[in-house]
């Protein structure tokens, strides 16, 4: 009896998946899907290998922590050190961060908190649009208005504030400081999005107690908004640092794109992203060469990798707390 | 009389909250200064540059006589940008439905996820330079730059973008749907195709735009796979023009006429791109998912 009733049971269960034949475009599906997302792991893998076999020559020529951590540039002398590059990479990326999170964070506020509910959708349009300017436009204006405005302010504050380090001395035309102010017009949207995003999932409760405790506006904001938010700011900020970090196109017209360190933030230098797009073509017959800048590619893919990974740990943090409160995510699709 | 006597908060809170205030409505408008910069030197410069022929003839290349329009950069923008998302529209949806409906919560779904971030924060220009090492210093397919390969680079860079966009909307259609369609004996690929992509084609259509107009605005992968041209190509095996990389090299020139053409091509291709941008808002808006 109860072997009966389990081939019931089994030939009800094939009447319902239909024949192996009918079965076939499920398993083909299944399989094509499976098959094209594992790809993209292979791929970002050979991509990564690819990455670190071409630039072997240099780092056989000179070893890797030379390459690293030497700061002379000759490519028509074949010495290959990165720090020049490197530090111009993080300098700009820290002057975008140190201007453009402040801004992004306060456009965020401005919307989400104080703004007259007319303005908002406006403004969150108008911020984003920033976004849709595309680098080599960015490059374009910041050398044509940006070098030639900006450098009487900058030769003025040099003088002015001397005595700050790394302010002082002679002013160049394209410099740190330009590289960093349209690296941080360019950030500003990111970061202003997940800022705004993360502040509109604040729970309401949290906002009416602080206000019926008394609380100001502004002290309303100090002591429920910008607590609750500080780790999806903080992660919106290093998606920001990313991007800053591999801006290519922007920089390398506004950079000066000169091998040294600047004295100061008003001196040329050059990036990672900039030497790439700037001596390639001139390196395609020298494979030395070639392999210095695949390496820079690669010092510049491991960089994003690893602040990407700390923003992505923030982001979650961030989320993972907006889950234990008491009204989940009611923003989040804003 | 009232029980309560509500104290006036001191003129030094009403201050500090003032200013503060005021700052964060400064810092506000002071987001919207570089736009409207940008905008309004784009349109002062651009704009004389239009013209009919503008629009109809090639860059001539010549340094000092009639320089030409950007009629080769406009149709390699165009191309390369279409076989971009053409590669990358059907992975990128395959990858996220794969993600939704089979892969789900899996080990191998969260390692799919991890590395399609990745993807997302690897800049452009180490895409073009992975293209470059891969598809044009080894000469594959016969020939060192071209078309195509450019459009490799832009759909590696689309990618992520469309699969994380058609995530976030096949994460919203309900389950109920799915279930209905169940009940009622269809298999599971029917489910997919017939229910639940229809039902998120608005917003995967809102995705896959704004991928596009990220890619038609990048110059870094384009420099290393399509190179830079002045003659109208629409063979996709040819080295190819393009908008951003034809302003890219005309920034350079100490030439006047030559830098009038970048901003003509900058004030063309942001054109495109806003349209295509507020398209997909109009879309998005339309959609009643999200």
């Amino acid at each position: 009896m109860g072997a009966g009733a389990i081939t019931a049971a089994g030939a009800r269960r094939r009447e319902l998946q239909g024949s192996p034949a009918a079965r076939l475009p499920d398993r083909l599906l299944r399989w094509g899907l499976t098959a094209l997302s594992v790809g993209v792991i292979a791929l970002i893998a050979f991509f990564f290998v690819r990455l670190i076999v071409e630039s072997e020559p240099v780092f056989s020529q000179h070893g890797v922590i030379d390459y690293l951590f030497t700061s002379d540039w000759v490519p028509s002398r074949e010495v290959y050190g990165a720090v020049p590059l490197i530090a111009g990479t993080l300098i700009t990326s820290a002057i975008a961060l140190a201007i453009g999170v402040p801004v992004a964070v306060a456009t965020a506020l401005y919307v989400t908190e104080l703004a007259p509910a007319r303005v908002r959708g406006p403004l969150t349009v108008l911020v984003e649009l920033l976004a849709a300017v595309p680098s080599v436009v960015y490059g374009l204006w910041g050398f044509f208005f940006l070098i030639p405005t900006l450098q009487p302010a900058e030769r003025w504050f040099a003088d002015t504030f001397s005595f700050v380090p790394f302010v002082g001395g002679a002013v160049t035309g394209p410099n740190y400081f330009v590289a960093g102010l349209i690296l941080a017009i360019m950030i500003l949207p990111i970061v202003s999005a997940i800022a705004r995003e993360v502040m509109s999932t604040v729970p309401r409760e949290h906002k009416e107690a602080a206000l019926a405790l008394g609380a100001t506006r502004w002290e309303m904001i100090r002591m429920a908004v910008i607590p609750y938010s500080r780790a999806g700011i903080a992660g919106g900020a290093m998606l920001g640092l990313g991007r800053a970090i591999g801006e290519t196109i922007a920089v390398t017209l506004v950079i000066g794109n000169a091998p040294a360190i600047g004295d100061s933030v008003f001196q040329q230098g050059y990036t990672l992203a900039a030497v790439i797009a700037n001596e390639f073509g001139e390196a395609a017959s020298d494979p030395l060469h070639r392999a210095a800048l695949i390496a820079a590619g690669l010092v510049l893919f491991v960089l994003t990798l690893l602040v990407n990974g700390v923003a992505r740990t923030f982001v979650v943090r961030a989320e993972r707390g907006t889950r234990a409160a008491a009204k989940p995510a009611a923003g989040m699709s804003a | 009389m009232s029980a309560f006597s509500l104290e006036r908060v001191s003129p030094r809170r009403r201050r500090a909250d003032r200013l503060a205030r005021g700052a964060v409505a400064a810092l506000t408008l002071v987001a919207l200064v570089p736009l409207a910069l940008v905008v309004w030197y784009l349109l002062e410069q651009g704009l004389g540059a239009l013209s009919v022929d503008f629009f109809t003839t090639d860059p001539s290349g010549s340094f000092l006589g009639d320089p030409g329009g950007i009629k080769s950069a406009i149709v390699g923008t165009v191309l390369m940008v279409a076989l971009a998302a053409a590669i990358a529209v059907p992975v990128g949806v395959g990858v996220a439905i794969w993600l939704v409906e089979l892969g789900r919560a899996g080990k191998l779904a969260q390692a799919v996820r991890y590395f399609v971030d990745v993807m997302t924060g690897v800049p452009s220009i180490v895409f073009g330079l992975f293209v470059y090492i891969t598809l044009v210093t080894t000469g594959f397919g016969g020939s060192s730059f071209a078309g195509w390969k450019g459009s490799v680079a832009l759909a590696l860079l689309m990618l992520p973008v469309v699969t994380r966009s058609a995530e976030v909307v096949l994460l919203l259609v309900p389950d109920t749907l799915r279930e209905a369609s169940y009940a009622l004996g269809a298999p599971r690929w029917r489910t997919i195709v017939r229910v639940v992509l229809p039902a998120a084609l608005p917003g995967i259509v809102t995705g896959v735009l704004l991928a596009i107009a990220r890619a038609a605005g990048e110059t870094a992968p384009l420099l290393f796979t399509a190179a830079v041209v002045n003659a109208t190509t629409v063979d996709l095996g040819d080295r190819m023009n393009s908008l951003p990389a034809l302003i890219f090299q005309n920034v350079a020139q100490p030439q006047d006429r030559l830098v009038a053409i970048a901003w003509g091509a900058a004030l063309t291709l942001v054109a495109m791109i806003l349209i295509l941008t507020l398209l997909a808002r109009l879309i998005q808006r339309r959609s009643r998912l999200s």
